[in-house]
């Protein structure tokens, strides 16, 4: 008798036994609780961002006199001329991302926060940064202007010949 | 006295008797009831050794961390006020705070001093606790607690830490904010969801800004109270076995 009132109990709620009770309970909150993380992930992750272009507008090629070293700061990168051609370094730190400075009098390029030092070329003289900077994609745009691309660090160096 | 028969006519009254229930009287059991009924100090015990009141146990370093909190949370609620936690804003209304707002300067650096002072406090207690063995046994749940306190702590400050959005902050918080996403696999999408973006900037801001005065003091409340109520089941502070005099 108690074997059949048990199965009864089981197709309707009326008298569900405490044990289905909780494990119908908790798997809907176990359903509910996955449906959340993954709502919550993608609403915490920004379908849109307002933020800069990584293609900058270097202007013309001629404002980069031979062999000169120029930062622009606004989009971190450094514009250098050698007689090989113009190539481009990111100016952010490869240690944990601060903004490096050029050292006209040093010839060499400094980051402020844990002192890193880098080589016009991007390598590394001394410090912490685990890696050398990176030259970015550089070309002349239909309009005669240097475009950079600062989301893709280049595998191999690469000159701009004017 | 005729002040305190009056005194304890107010507290015989009617509404007095409505709101603390356990009445007057200085038995054991009113003493008792008036701290069992109430429902901010019944995370306390009812009685404490002698000895643990002593400066010397405790320093009262846990005492002074909340203290520094209760400043933190004041001061910050006033902050709130006249704070937009938005770019370029959240600057301008932190240098308004400094040179525009009465009282602001005071405010500001009451809230910053108070900072400071709670992160150095609550390693302090951390120490104090360690070295004199406080975190042994049946207090080493609280220890654990105390711990989550420590990282709700320095979270507080570290959030903090940018609401100026000035050179420091944003220079700090790209710093921290790239050590985070050395953590393997889910560091750098740890990093995006936390500022919102690739960069320092207006989401970072307004979501450290939510953890900061929303999200952190709540789990702090929470974990505070946990930590205050486990040192009365524990059986009271620690006193280093010795007993009352």
């Amino acid at each position: 008798m108690p074997e059949e009132v048990k199965k009864a109990g089981s197709d309707s709620c009326q008298e569900c036994t405490r044990r289905r009770f909780t494990t119908v309970g908790l798997g809907a909150v176990a359903i509910a609780g996955a449906g959340s993380a993954v709502f919550g992930y993608a609403f915490l992750s920004p379908n849109a961002l307002y933020e800069p272009s990584p293609i900058v507008d270097a202007g013309k090629p001629d404002r980069y006199p031979l062999d000169s070293v120029t930062p622009d700061v606004a989009s971190g990168v450094y514009i250098v001329h050698r007689p090989e051609g113009i190539y481009t370094l990111s100016a952010v730190c490869t240690h944990l991302g601060c903004l490096t400075a050029w050292k006209p009098e040093l010839g060499i390029i400094a980051c402020p926060c844990h002192g890193s030092k880098f080589r016009t070329d991007g390598t590394k003289i001394e410090g912490p940064a685990p890696r050398p900077l990176p030259w970015l994609k550089t070309w002349v745009g239909d309009d005669g202007d240097l475009l950079i691309d600062r989301s893709e660090p280049l595998a191999q160096k690469q000159f701009v010949r004017i | 006295m005729k002040f305190f028969e009056e005194l304890a006519g107010v507290r015989n009254s009617r509404v007095w008797r409505s709101v603390f229930r356990a009445g007057t009287g200085d038995s054991n059991l009113h003493r008792s009831l008036a701290v069992q009924q109430n429902v901010f100090m019944h995370l306390a015990s009812v009685k404490v050794r002698r000895r643990a009141l002593d400066f010397g146990v405790t320093w009262y370093l846990g005492t002074l961390s909340f203290g520094c909190f209760l400043i933190l949370v004041v001061t910050g609620i006033l902050l709130m006020l006249y704070y937009h936690p938005s770019v370029p804003q959240g600057y301008a209304d932190m240098k308004d705070l400094q040179f525009v707002v009465s009282a602001g300067v005071f405010l500001r650096n009451l809230h910053r001093w108070s900072a400071h002072a709670m992160v150095l406090l609550v390693f302090a207690h951390m120490f104090k606790v360690f070295y004199r063995g406080a975190y042994r046994p049946p207090r080493e749940f609280n220890w654990v607690v105390g711990v989550v306190l420590l990282m709700v702590t320095l979270f507080l400050s570290y959030t903090g830490y940018l609401l100026p959005w000035d050179q420091l902050a944003f220079w700090a918080i790209t710093v921290g904010s790239n050590i985070m996403s050395a953590v393997p696999l889910v560091g750098a999408k740890t990093r995006f969801l936390i500022l919102g973006g690739n960069t320092v900037n207006a989401n970072a801001l307004l979501r450290f800004y939510v953890l900061h005065c929303v999200i952190l003091p709540l789990i702090a409340v929470v974990f505070l109270a946990i930590h205050f109520w486990r040192i009365r089941k524990d059986g009271g502070l620690h006193t280093g076995g010795k007993i009352d005099e």
